[in-house]
């Protein structure tokens, strides 16, 4: 057996945008292990680099220092190993929902019988299965982030990028896929960094919860979360949390208003 | 519901067709407006002969162009004419059509294919291909080179610049969510970039076949001994003005029938954008 590091390495990432010598840092010295299997939330002010840094981890972006590994290996681009889940969805709309759901299994060339398995298989486990056949365009913005989860999963990534995917949802409808993303984390047992601004919504899901200050980003604060895996919103350790978490969040926001 | 235009061929359709009726309306409505066209035609052109107005000859009643249409289709030229029309627009059209979207789909994806090719495109475009005729004449001669060619130069601007369009107005996050599901190379251009752009390069086919009858007909003016130009100039050198109106009229027909055919191939194409 080979050692196992952790799944994804942050080390010493930095980025600026800008012209050089009008640079404007948004990110600054981050250093954060991921283990696999952990459920990571990453919280903040906004415009202070979250996104920045996921995608930095998903390589749409190149940081102006430091690298991230994932295994060990340096990150060099996108690639199916990291799956990637946007606020704005990002379905193919020519493409129905069975066919956004195998458009990474089709990729790997893998046999028809193969991709049904495996499109039928995570259709089930979002709750899409009857409407296999639908296009974007006739689906509520809550099925259709539940096809691009789906659509990530069966790609079989061992590293899953969320930026702030349940953003755009209703609060009925966010709480629903919070319960199922917790749920299907039980079972698929993936490495999660997880993108969001709601603390609850943190404390709900993630195993740590990452704080960062005001741009440009560093890390403020983490927070391990020691609750049962099916937690409890109402609960008075989750609520704890919260208000700890909102404490230290509060002191970066009132400097972005600053 | 709010109606959000988002490319060019649903802006093209608004723009063209406004918002949509019920059916059956529509339909009642477009026949009514072609009767009326018809009825005025026929009381204008009766008002000339029983007022003495003008010499009749200048405007025939649409039954009599009617009958010159079925007279050359029964004695058999009108076919000979419809197909040498028909020959050229499919050849020229097909290879503005394949080079327009080929240089197109490589110029918005490549940005050195683009930096060639688009500056030469602005110099030429601005010029009314109309302009150009003579010219090709000129180098080509008045076969039917002359004629297929400059149907091929005609209709690959549109249709090479709404590819262009097609291609470079694709969702970054499209892009960005296939390749982090592993698409690459060629994968990520004929499963994202090819039906991102569909939409608006059929709409340059739509444009593109229009314009290919538009052109057709004067190139058939000047040195052609068939096509459906071709007997528009022969009918006014004769001085026969239902041959010139039939020609007309068998001209928008098929103009009609060709954006149909674009028409149909789209809603095949893009049923995704309004499913059923
Ligand atoms: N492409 C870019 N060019 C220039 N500046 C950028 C670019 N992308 C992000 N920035 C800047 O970098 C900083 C971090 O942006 P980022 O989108 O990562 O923030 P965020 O934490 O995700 O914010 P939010 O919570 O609002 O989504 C911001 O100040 C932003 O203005
Ligand atoms: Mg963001």
């Amino acid at each position: 057996m080979m050692a196992r590091g952790p799944k994804i390495q942050i080390q010493r990432v930095a980025k600026s945008f800008g012209a050089p010598g009008r640079a404007m840092p948004a990110l600054e010295e981050i250093d954060l292990d991921v283990a696999e299997r952990e459920f990571v939330c990453l919280l903040g002010p906004s415009g202070c680099g979250k996104s920045t840094l996921l995608n930095i981890v998903a390589g749409f972006l190149v940081p102006t220092t430091g690298t991230v590994l994932v295994d060990g290996r340096p990150v060099s681009g996108p690639a199916p190993e990291r799956g990637v889940v946007f606020q704005e969805y990002a379905l193919f709309p020519w493409l129905t929902v069975t066919g956004n759901v195998e458009f990474g299994p089709l990729l790997q060339s893998r046999p028809a019988a193969d991709r049904r398995r495996t499109v039928d298989r995570y259709l089930d486990l979002v709750g899409l299965s009857a409407h296999a056949d639908k296009f974007p365009v006739q689906l509520s913005g809550g099925m259709k982030q539940r096809v691009a989860i789906a659509r990530a999963l069966a790609n079989n990534p061992a590293v899953i990028l969320m930026d702030e995917p349940f953003g755009a949802l209703d609060a009925q409808t966010r709480e629903v896929l919070q319960d199922e993303l917790s749920r299907i984390q039980r079972v698929e047992h993936k490495t999660i960094l997880f993108v969001t601004h709601s603390i609850r919504e943190a404390v709900y899901l993630a195993d740590r919860v990452v704080v960062m200050t005001s741009v440009p980003g560093r890390i403020k604060q983490v927070f391990p979360i020691k609750l049962p895996e099916v937690r409890d919103r109402f609960a008075h350790e989750f609520t704890r949390y919260e208000s700890d978490i909102t404490r230290v969040l509060r002191e970066e926001v009132a400097k972005v208003r600053a | 519901m709010a109606q959000f235009l988002s490319s060019v061929p649903e802006l093209m359709d608004a723009g063209l067709r406004g918002s949509r009726l019920p059916r059956g309306r529509a339909l009642a409505l477009r026949l009514a407006a072609i009767v009326a066209f018809l009825v005025l035609w026929s009381l204008l052109s009766g008002a000339v002969v029983v007022l003495k107005l003008f010499n009749p000859i200048f405007l025939p009643g649409p039954w009599l162009v009617l009958g010159s249409v079925l007279d050359m289709a029964v004695r058999g030229p009108l076919w000979i004419h419809l197909a040498a029309t028909l020959e050229r627009v499919a050849m020229g059209f097909g290879a503005g059509a394949a080079l327009g979207v080929a240089l197109g789909l490589a110029a918005g994806h490549l940005t050195p294919v683009r930096n060639v090719v688009e500056p030469l495109v602005e110099v030429l475009r601005p010029i009314p291909p109309l302009a150009l005729l003579p010219m090709f004449i000129v180098w080509v001669g008045i076969g039917e080179a002359s004629k297929i060619g400059f149907i091929t130069y005609a209709t690959f601007f549109p249709i090479f610049l709404t590819t262009v369009t097609g291609v470079r107005q694709i969702d970054p996050l499209l892009v960005r969510a296939a390749q982090s599901l592993g698409a690459r190379g060629v994968a990520l251009f004929t499963r994202v970039i090819l039906p991102a752009a569909l939409p608006d390069i059929l709409t340059g086919l739509r444009l593109g076949v229009a314009l290919a009858f538009f052109v057709i007909v004067i190139s058939e003016f000047i040195g052609a001994e068939h096509g459906l130009g071709y007997l528009i100039n022969d009918g006014r050198n004769f001085f026969l003005v239902p041959q010139m109106l039939g020609a007309a009229v068998v001209l928008g027909l098929l103009g009609y029938a060709g954006n149909g055919l674009v028409r149909l191939l789209e809603r095949r194409l893009t049923r995704w954008q309004h499913p059923a």
